[in-house]
């Protein structure tokens, strides 16, 4: 898949017959990119980051994302699954990891690969940076969640440097299937199963990279049931060989731990992720070597695709990889993958930019204070915004009016009724006696 | 445009907002990122200043067309003697500030080095006025 593609930049979509318009999603983006028009949550597409967490918070179940369906599979000779280590996490461990990966054979796939595997890889390239990369920045911020690599663009492109400039995980597996187990060959489909928004998103919009080696991406939510009862069915096939490094990247705190840095911070939830980065940003957290940063709870075993409760998700993931072989076992097969650099510029997005003008941008900013300062600051969200201070912006972007805010339209009516009193009282010199 | 915040005594829930307003605001002008980090840094060291040395004060930021002006003014104990302030790792951060990672006496030097310009007024047992000039 390439950029050209799609043309939409995220994959967050509305069900328009279930969203009633309750106004709780606007509030919790962290990017303030939804707003409530027409009784509908709508999303201003360039400031999404995908982050899934109006999907995660919405109560009526109106987000969902856009991913591939299983059928997609069926025109590919050689299908191929890379099922994300949350995966596993989903199921009890009475399912062995080789009975989960058994079950997805018998949904239809051909072969699997473990993104755990390549997250090893990824591991190792991360290692090498922080060891002789001298040009690089410290800390260096972990790109592998794409709504943290898009907050940065958004929110804090001073950090673009930080961003550690590697291919992700599941990008990394889709190469090592199509470069190095099926070189050459035609008809290959290569499937990444997700817990993630953001990951359907950079499979056809990449970050850092030109193109995807990625077929499709399918939902993990939506494979649930099937796989669970596909597991029942299936026979026990030895196709686990992740280590607990790859193993561990799905949850907070596993990268850091794989890498092996003890300067490093873990932080999990945008909410968190985005105060350690203002935090970096007003340059207090010095002496840091490495920041895993993962815009879930719990990192990706809370992702906004998944089914179970992320913490026990998470614990689930951490008692798999005490049994499993600190790394995977064998000769490393892939340790000639080549060079998993970024080889496209990641750019700030200008999405927040009031006017490519400075002096306009600097009139409507001072206009912005000045309408928020007549808003009653109370945040209710009634208008549709997320704040009174967002309604303010959108009233001097031109896509709000004051009457949108219920108080200020209460003002108005009362002026009018009073002027249509002070009227009445009025007579016509011939009737007025 | 003006932006002006009350820096609360010792109350650290609530430094870093007007660094992060300032932030908040610089964006929207689309200012460079570096700029934006260098004003961050110099209005974050400012206000946790007036928190831990100064019992609070006044943080304000004029954004002009080609220079951002940052003020801190505080009525606090005052600095006795500039120079030594102003000397890289010098701190008299109390014992509960370090604890918390304060006090590295790192604030005022980055200060210097994150404006164009920076002037320090300070007298004991009156308080301290630090202006800075970011130039864009
Ligand atoms: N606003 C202020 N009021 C009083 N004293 C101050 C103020 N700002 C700085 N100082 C003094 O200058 C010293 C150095 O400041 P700084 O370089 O920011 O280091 P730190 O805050 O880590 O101690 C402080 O320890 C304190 O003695
Ligand atoms: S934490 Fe994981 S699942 Fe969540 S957005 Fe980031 S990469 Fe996707
Ligand atoms: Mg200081």
């Amino acid at each position: 898949m390439s950029a050209e593609d799609s043309p939409a930049p995220h994959s967050v979509l509305l069900d328009p017959e279930k969203c009633v318009g309750c106004t709780t999603c606007i509030k919790k983006c962290p990017t303030e990119a939804i707003r409530v028009r027409k009784g509908r949550a709508s999303i201003i597409a360039e400031r999404c980051i995908d982050c899934g967490e109006c999907i995660r918070t919405c109560p009526h179940g109106a987000k969902r994302a856009v991913s591939d369906p299983l059928s997609m599979i069926e025109g590919y000779r050689v299908k191929v699954a890379v099922p994300a280590p949350t995966l596993y996490s989903q199921y009890d461990e009475g399912r062995s990891v080789n009975r989960v990966l058994s079950g997805l054979l018998e949904l239809g796939f051909d072969e699997v690969f473990e993104v755990a595997e390549a997250a090893e890889i990824v591991t190792a390239a991360t290692k090498a940076l922080l060891a002789h990369d001298g040009t690089l920045p410290r800390p260096l911020i972990s790109s592998a969640c794409p709504a943290v690599v898009k907050l940065v663009q958004l929110r804090f492109p001073s950090l673009i440097p930080h961003l550690a400039p590697l291919i992700p995980p599941m990008e990394a597996a889709a190469r090592i299937v199509k470069d190095r187990l099926h070189a050459g060959e035609d008809g290959v489909g290569v499937f990444f199963i997700t817990p993630c928004a953001g990951k359907v998103t950079v499979t056809r919009a990449p970050l850092g990279y030109a193109r995807s080696a990625l077929d499709g991406v399918i939902g993990l939510r939506d494979i649930y049931l099937p796989l669970r009862a596909a597991i029942a069915a299936a026979p026990e096939r030895v196709l686990a060989h992740a280590g607990r490094m790859g193993l561990e990247w799905a949850r907070t705190e596993g990268e850091c731990e794989a890498v092996g840095e003890r300067r490093s911070i873990s932080v999990d939830g945008i909410g968190n992720v985005i105060g350690v980065l203002e935090a970096l940003e007003n340059g207090s957290m010095k002496d840091l070597v490495y920041i895993e940063a993962l815009a879930c709870p719990a990192g990706c075993v809370g992702g906004p695709l998944t089914v179970e409760n992320p913490y026990i998700a998470k614990t689930r993931l951490r008692n798999r990889e005490e049994s499993a072989p600190p790394q995977s076992a064998g000769p490393r097969r892939y340790e000639s993958l080549g060079d998993l650099g970024w080889t496209e510029a990641v750019k700030a997005r200008s999405a927040l930019v009031l006017d490519p003008d400075m002096l306009k941008a600097l009139v409507m900013m001072e206009e912005i204070e000045f309408r928020a300062s007549g808003l009653p600051g109370l945040d209710c969200g009634s208008c549709g915004a997320p704040s009174c201070k967002a309604l303010a912006e959108d009233i001097v972007r031109g896509t709000a009016i004051e009457s949108d805010c219920v108080f200020k339209l209460r003002d108005r009516v009362r002026e009018l009724a009073k002027e249509l009193m002070a009227l009445e009282e009025i007579r016509p010199p011939g009737l007025d006696r | 445009m003006k932006l002006k915040f009350e820096v609360g005594d010792e109350d650290f829930s609530l430094a870093g907002r007007a660094s992060s307003e300032l932030k908040g605001v610089l964006k929207r002008l689309g200012i460079g990122p570096d700029l934006v980090r260098r004003a961050s840094i110099a209005m974050y060291e400012g206000e946790i200043n007036m928190v831990i040395h100064a019992g609070g004060g006044v943080a304000e930021a004029e954004i002009e067309a080609d220079r951002v002006v940052l003020t801190l003014i505080d009525a606090g104990p005052g600095i006795p003697d500039l120079s030594l302030a102003m000397t890289e790792g010098w701190s008299t951060a109390p014992d509960r500030f370090r604890e918390l990672g304060f006090g590295a006496g790192m604030g005022l030097p980055n200060m210097r080095r994150n404006c164009d310009e920076f002037d320090i007024e300070s007298e004991v047992g009156k308080g301290t006025s630090v202006r800075m000039v970011i130039r864009l």
